[in-house]
């Protein structure tokens, strides 16, 4: 659509602008205040530099943090897409089982996090849960809040049962999208099924598939509630990622200063990453000419 | 035959992969139905005496259901606030260009990715100190941070589908911008306020390390008021199961309505 230009129109995103800088940017301010100050407590506090940064770049707790959250998304990724894009070529195209599949597929994402953290937590549990009991039943060895491996396998699963959905949903938007030509044009050409998939379906659905790939990777870098729930980022450590170390951290110990440095960086690497997609973005909405 | 072979191994992924979704709603629900004796006591797949005494439960202590209310609250609250001032701004963004707009764009969805965890002190020290502390208000304008830009991103793209003509034409014809927004703007791009509208409660809704971090009596939200029954004797999972059957409740009852729009708000608008 081609758009005027109209500077007046910034007093329609005043209120836009005032409120999100009153809950983001005050807030944020604050963050920055505080890590590049110290305190003994009362309220006193003064100038620490970049000494809080610094310590957290050395710190091998936050790499540590850093590295589990890096393998947890990169896994996470790995199998929802796949098989987000599987489900959703295999879901019915119109009619009332659509329907019925869009709903059922939509209600894990509408579960609060807790919720689903406390869903998981009974289902795995060895006596009451329907997972646990069976595993024991047929001889595995599993227990969540022992062995590293099945927390992992569990925090896994749940988020695959949690988010799936979300990939196979916008995954399916996409497929709609594609009109029935380019089928029946593939068809005269006898093109194989993976034919089709790769040179019609995938990029056909590469824009959502973008969408899809920001909000998972952005979603599974900032979880906090569910693996909290489930398995309280033990055994050890071994499920404490970012967010549940920068509030154990912030508001656990009350070490303010590292705290924020954390949180600052934590916010850089966020943003960079939301700054690559959303270029890439915008790029091929230019492309496809919307 | 070959057709036929493929809808049913289609039928199949789609009936296997259900399954595995519903199939810990289920437990979910089968435990909310069973005495604590009966959990406790041996494990079978179907409640053996049906009870709803754990339902009665909360639907009769005010400091259970009052968690549902407080949610509700800050929720629909959130949600009106978001609506209210997402409509300008992502009018703004379809229709006109004007200075740094395309930065400001950015800049709002980066709001959506910010981790909460983040945040979660900042707010704490900040709406303690304007006196806000375990209020609905709070928790309602600590949502705005990530639904202020979805609803924004949500309508922009709902907006752009409505050719600028009728904008013209309406000008023409006298209308004022109030008036012409509210009653011929609004009305064409229903289906995308209700969408936004959902994805505003939907993501209120799920949120815990805000609203539980923002509240402490008045204002606690149910899903915070559930990691009660870890305190009292024992665990009472009967109890727990109920309230987290409750949770689902107000998710699935709206879900049936925007099942179509569902792909296009998780796509910020832009499928």
């Amino acid at each position: 659509m081609n758009k005027t230009v109209n500077q007046k129109a910034w007093f329609l995103i005043l209120p836009v602008l005032v409120l999100v800088a009153f809950s983001a940017v005050i807030p944020l301010m604050t963050v920055v205040n505080y890590s590049v100050q110290d305190t003994f407590g009362n309220n006193k506090f003064f100038w620490a530099g970049l000494e809080w940064f610094d310590e957290m770049l050395h710190s091998q707790r936050m790499w540590d943090a850093l590295g589990r959250q890096l393998i947890f998304s990169a896994i996470i990724l790995a199998i929802e897409v796949p098989l987000g894009i599987f489900v959703a070529l295999n879901m019915p195209k119109k009619g009332f089982w659509a329907s019925f599949c869009l709903v059922l597929m939509s209600l894990p994402l509408l579960i609060p996090w807790n919720v689903v953290g406390t869903i998981w937590q009974i289902f795995g549990r060895v006596d009451i849960g329907l997972l646990g009991y069976f595993l024991a039943k047929i001889g595995v060895d599993y227990n969540y809040t022992q062995n590293i491996l099945d927390a992992w396998i569990t925090v896994i699963v749940m988020d695959v049962w949690h988010w799936t959905s979300l990939v196979a949903l916008l995954a399916y938007a996409g497929l709609q999208s594609i009109p029935d030509a380019y089928y029946q044009a593939a068809k005269i050409d006898q093109a194989s099924r993976w034919a089709v998939f790769r040179y019609i379906e995938l990029p056909k659905m590469a824009g959502v598939l973008m969408i899809a790939i920001l909000l998972r990777f952005m979603d599974s870098f900032m979880i906090y509630t569910e693996p909290f729930v489930v398995t309280g980022g033990g055994p050890g450590n071994a499920t404490t990622f970012l967010s549940i170390d920068l509030v154990k951290m912030a508001i656990g110990q009350f070490d303010l200063g590292p705290a924020a440095a954390f949180s600052l960086m934590y916010n850089l690497i966020v943003l960079s990453i939301c700054w690559v997609f959303y270029t890439v973005m915008t790029q091929m909405d230019k492309r496809d000419g919307v | 035959m070959r057709k036929r072979f493929g809808i049913n191994g289609s039928t199949l992924v789609m009936g296997l992969y259900l399954l595995f979704l519903l199939l810990p709603i289920y437990w979910l629900l089968n435990m909310s139905l069973k005495t604590n004796q009966e959990i406790l006591g041996g494990f079978s797949l179907f409640p053996q005496d049906l009870t709803l005494a754990n339902y009665a439960v909360i639907l009769t202590d005010p400091s259970w259901y009052m968690g549902y209310v407080n949610s509700m609250i800050y929720v629909v609250m959130n949600t009106v606030i978001s609506l209210a001032v997402a409509l300008p701004a992502a009018y703004a963004f379809s229709r006109y260009h004007f200075m740094g707009d395309k930065h400001l764009f950015f800049w709002l969805l980066t709001n959506r990715m910010a981790p909460p965890a983040v945040f979660a002190l900042p707010f704490f020290q900040l709406y303690s100190s304007v006196g806000l502390f375990d209020t609905h208000i709070a928790v309602a304008l600590a949502h705005c941070l990530f639904n202020v830009p979805l609803a924004v991103w949500i309508l922009e793209g709902f907006m752009r589908g409505v050719p600028k003509e009728i904008d013209e034409t309406a000008y023409i014809d006298g209308y004022s911008f109030t008036r012409f927004f509210t009653r011929i703007f609004m009305p064409l791009i229903a289906s995308g306020i209700g969408v936004a509208a959902f994805f505003c409660f939907m993501f209120s809704w799920v949120e815990l390390l805000l609203s539980r971090t923002l509240t402490s009596v008045d204002a606690k939200p149910i899903a915070a008021t559930m990691t009660r029954t870890v305190s009292a004797s024992g665990m009472d999972w009967g109890v727990l199961a109920a309230a987290g059957v409750l949770t689902i409740v107000p998710g699935a009852l709206v879900i049936y309505f925007v099942r179509n729009y569902i792909a296009k708000g998780f796509a910020l608008g832009r499928v």
